[in-house]
């Protein structure tokens, strides 16, 4: 499927319509979401109709600006106007969505075009997208596989041509995971930078939203919408001749899959022969992400889950109502530790990037996982997925700090793997340019499903 | 409350409540819980933290 960058140029160059390639797309959810799952909701009629007036507007001179008549798809979890917000929950059942997420107008001022809403892990509450009201959303590399989650059914509809973009949350990497396994660009901006109003909060400490696309110009420009700037130009790189990279090794490399491990320093040492400074740093208190994380996301999702675990715990999927259950015994002495370690972690980070353009790691520590695996086998030890999945988005959820994940080539069994790099909070636009200049050295090529 | 007097009493409740299979859950809620309060960036009365 073509770019957003690439549509903009076709549709004013009347090569191409909004309409189109709205009926392509369409096409594709038809021929495909029966095998992927992608989507809860097509919206086709609606889609057809903003194409048609995103034509008319164009042929009358009124110009939107980079997404004007683009197909992109929405995760089930912000409101749209008049359509069920589902999260992929059965607790949701009778919910209508009275206005639109302030993201989703921001998109629909910028002239976009809505094709359906997409499947997720119930409540965002996991990383495989198994667990859903509506069925698991399958990888299009690999239908057997997992397209990762929670924005599962997102990732799957931009790879499989479902969408040329699509809008996803992120709490703990539910972006970034599955742009990984799904072989497409992820981006979470700076915490608080992106409205979560109109959005089903998982943690409201850690919830984040953005954009998933092919390229990272057409992330930048979906990112931009989304913070109701649409009027804004694709980004320029910055120079990757004596740009100056950091890779965190201690917990962030210790336990990588050997193929996605080959994929990263194969990537490292492209950039290294192109002219950037790759360094080594520690991030001291890495080892205590996972409980700072765990002891935060869970009091933040009892906290909001508490009434309906009373009320009507069978709607629940069993997984989701027991790990939602767990959370419900966080003391709040934990809580308050595990402020303090967010505090100490955000500051060790500051400190790396202060030092360094962005932070360089891979993005998910495995392929695709096959739907139904509980563990990976890492080495001579058995993992458990949901653990390795988050372990190196996570981090930056705690600290806040701006995160892009890119694809990187692909195993031997053609799974995506992922190349992730982190910038300075407050600076997003400044670590997209850092991700355009290494994107042609760390992605290669892009990988069509 | 111990990690450990406080893991009795959440798998004593979450039977009581009929969720037994939140036993392995809790467990691994203890672990984590565990590294969390042996970190050096928490503090304590004493003034030795």
């Amino acid at each position: 499927m073509m770019t957003i960058e690439e549509f903009g140029r076709r549709l004013r160059a009347r090569e191409v319509t909004s309409v189109g390639v709205t009926e392509e797309c369409l096409g594709r959810i038809e021929a495909e979401n029966p095998k992927l799952n992608a989507f809860i909701k097509v919206t086709a009629d609606e889609a057809l109709r903003q194409a048609r007036q995103a034509d008319q507007e164009l042929a009358a001179g009124t110009d939107r600006g980079p997404l004007h008549g683009v197909p992109l798809s929405i995760k089930d979890i912000l409101d749209m106007r008049g359509l069920p917000t589902t999260a992929a929950s059965r607790v949701r059942e009778g919910h209508v969505a009275e206005r639109d997420a302030p993201t989703v107008a921001h998109l629909r001022q910028a002239g976009a075009v809505f094709v359906g809403k997409t499947n997720l892990h119930e409540f965002a509450f996991g990383t495989t997208n198994e667990d859903s009201a509506f069925g698991p959303a399958r990888n299009p590399h690999d239908p057997t596989r997992s397209p990762g989650g929670s924005s599962g059914g997102s990732a799957a509809s931009v790879a499989a041509g479902m969408a040329l973009a699509t809008v996803g949350t992120d709490t703990g990497g539910s972006i970034r995971i599955p742009s990984a396994a799904c072989g497409i660009v992820g981006l979470k901006a700076t915490f608080g930078e992106v409205s979560v109003d109109g959005v089903v909060p998982l943690s409201r400490t850690f919830d984040h939203v953005g954009p998933l696309a092919q390229t990272v110009t057409d992330a930048s420009l979906v990112y931009h919408a989304l913070l109701g700037d649409a009027g804004t130009k694709s980004p320029v790189p910055a120079p990757i001749h004596g740009l100056r990279l950091a890779v965190p090794r201690p917990y962030f490399c210790d336990m990588l899959d050997d193929e996605v491990r080959a994929r990263f320093e194969e990537a490292l040492e492209r950039l290294r022969t192109a002219g950037a400074r790759i360094d080594d740093i520690e991030i001291k208190h890495a080892k205590e992400i996972v409980p700072v994380y765990m002891h935060i996301s869970m009091a933040d999702a009892a906290a909001y889950h508490a009434a309906t675990l009373e009320t009507m715990p069978e709607r629940y999927t069993k997984p989701v109502r027991l790990r939602l259950e767990m959370a419900r015994y966080v003391l709040a002495e934990d809580y308050v530790r595990a402020l303090a370690g967010r505090e100490r972690l955000t500051r060790e980070v500051d400190a790396a990037t202060a030092q360094h353009d962005a932070l360089i790691l891979p993005s998910l520590p495995i392929p695709a996982p096959t739907i139904g695996a509980s563990t990976v086998q890492i080495g001579s030890t058995a993992e458990p997925v949901r653990n390795l999945m988050l372990r190196l988005t996570q981090p930056f959820n705690v600290t806040g700090h701006p995160a892009i994940a890119m694809p990187s080539g692909l195993t031997s069994a053609g799974l995506p793997c992922s190349v992730q790099l982190v910038g300075r909070r407050m600076q997003t636009d400044a670590l997209i340019r850092v991700a355009l200049a290494c994107e042609p050295f760390v992605t290669l090529h892009r990988v069509q499903v | 409350m111990t990690i450990e007097s406080w893991l009795q009493a959440a798998i004593a409740d979450a039977e009581k409540r009929g969720l037994p299979d939140l036993k392995p859950l809790l467990e691994a809620l203890a672990r984590s819980t565990q590294v969390l309060r042996a970190a050096d960036f928490n503090d304590e009365a004493s003034g030795k933290r």
